[in-house]
């Protein structure tokens, strides 16, 4: 064992390792970590704004469907509705027309039964007074018995 | 075992070259010897310094912001690991404590990782291929770079706390702290603060020096058990000397195992004291 100029020159040896590594080494090193650990810190905060962005585009859907939702149950009640008056309306009409054709009806037989009585009482006359000629076996004067033929004519009707 | 006597000290003797002579040199020539260098731990320290610059050069190089790769994850891991550490300890500017420590903790344990070579197989090879005498493969076992390495931190060490402090504060501080500011106290003062200076390169140094001293000397003493094993064949005690290698293998193997933790530790022990070191300089007393 011996003290000897190794000491000067492993010295000398020690100083140039520290001096490269300080200088050549280690800055490109850290700062390719450094770097590294801000690009990854950046990616999982962009990671975690996604998940947000995500979280409030799932929201935001889920509030329009829910709206649309509304919107269409709205509508549907809307039509229901709208129906139901339209076959209330039709109902109406329906039923006012009936009345009116019922009355047209009504009036056309009242007249036209006005009508066949009054050929029927014509014809009523005709026949008594031919029946009454054939039973006197001769004319009547039409014209003198006009009252008592009419009446005749007239009870018949009634009848 | 009458290998094991020379086996040893020829073991713990480095290449060693005389400067002044300009021949390789021979025998011990002193404790203290400026004139003399370990050729073995200089090209092991440097060879393994480059291949740290080279790993960590490419890596640096190559560097992308993207996904790394499984290299570049490896490096930034080491980088990462170092700079929390010198996070938890040292609250200011990184910038040149942080590179600091990487060079330490990568430079020690690569050298303290010679010691998993075999112990005979680099001297081997240095004898065979350059003729060299001795090749002490392990330079962190070599009390030279230790020292190196702890005093060039101590130089650190004052030079952060001079440009922190001033040259004033900090002159101020070592002779009025810590007892007090009176004039009577500054002589213990000072030298309170010259043995606690003093204390960190030697302990830093004497640490990571004896640990893989001792660590290289056990693995030495297995491979004593090789030389039994070889005897023991040669006497023709097949029994003794089967039991003496599977002895070898068994042990270095526990040994080399249990040393990764040692290599490992002995690195991160330099390492973060050397900042302890240099962040208490700069926050003071």
């Amino acid at each position: 064992m011996q003290i000897n100029a190794t000491l000067i020159g492993q010295a000398i040896a020690f100083l140039i390792l520290i001096a490269f590594t300080w200088k050549f080494v280690w800055p490109p090193l850290l700062g390719a970590i450094e770097t590294r650990q801000k690009k990854i810190a950046e990616g999982l905060a962009a990671a975690d704004r996604g998940q947000q962005d995500l979280e409030n585009a799932k929201n935001e859907a889920l509030s329009i469907v829910r709206e649309a939702h509304g919107k269409a149950t709205q509508i549907v009640d809307q039509a229901a509705r709208r129906a139901g008056e339209m076959v209330e309306e039709a109902r109406g009409t329906a039923a006012a027309e009936g009345e009116r054709i019922v009355t047209a009806a009504r009036a056309e037989v009242s007249t036209e039964t006005a009508r066949v009585r009054g050929e029927l009482r014509a014809e009523v006359a005709q026949l008594a007074v031919a029946g009454a000629s054939q039973l006197l076996k001769r004319e009547v004067d039409a014209a003198a018995h006009a009252a008592l033929l009419d009446d005749l004519a007239e009870r018949i009707a009634a009848r | 075992m009458a290998g094991s006597t020379e086996y040893i000290p020829h073991h713990l003797e480095h290449l060693r070259y005389d400067l002044t002579k300009g021949e390789w040199a021979h025998g011990t020539e002193g404790i203290v010897n400026f004139h003399l260098i370990n050729v073995d731990s200089m090209i092991m320290a440097s060879v393994l310094g480059l291949v740290f610059l080279l790993i960590f050069t490419l890596a640096a190089r190559r560097a992308t912001v993207g996904v790394p790769g499984k290299f570049q994850a490896f490096v930034e891991l080491v980088v990462e690991f170092v700079d929390d550490r010198v996070k938890e300890v040292f609250h200011g500017d990184r910038r040149f404590l942080a590179p600091l420590a990487l060079t330490i903790f990568c430079w020690v344990i690569l050298m303290n990782a010679m010691d998993f070579l075999p112990v005979d197989v680099p001297g081997m090879i240095a004898h065979g291929a350059f003729g060299a005498e001795h090749f002490r493969v392990l330079p962190t076992a070599d009390i030279n770079t230790t020292f190196a390495m702890s005093l060039t931190v101590l130089i650190l060490v004052l030079f952060f706390s001079i440009k922190s402090k001033g040259l004033g504060g900090y002159g101020h501080e070592l002779i009025a702290a810590p007892f007090g500011g009176h004039p009577l106290l500054w002589i213990p003062n000072f030298a309170l603060n010259v043995v606690e200076l003093l204390a960190k390169p030697v302990s830093l140094a004497m640490r990571l020096f004896g640990n893989m001293y001792a660590g290289e000397l056990v693995f030495m003493l297995i491979a004593l058990l090789g030389f039994a094993a070889s005897g023991a064949f040669a006497s023709g005690a097949a029994a003794a000397g089967a039991l003496a290698l599977l002895g070898q293998v068994l042990m270095a193997s526990l040994w080399a195992i249990f040393h990764i933790l040692i290599i490992l530790l002995q690195g991160f022990i330099f390492m973060v004291l050397t900042v302890v070191y240099i962040s208490m300089g700069q926050e003071g007393h």
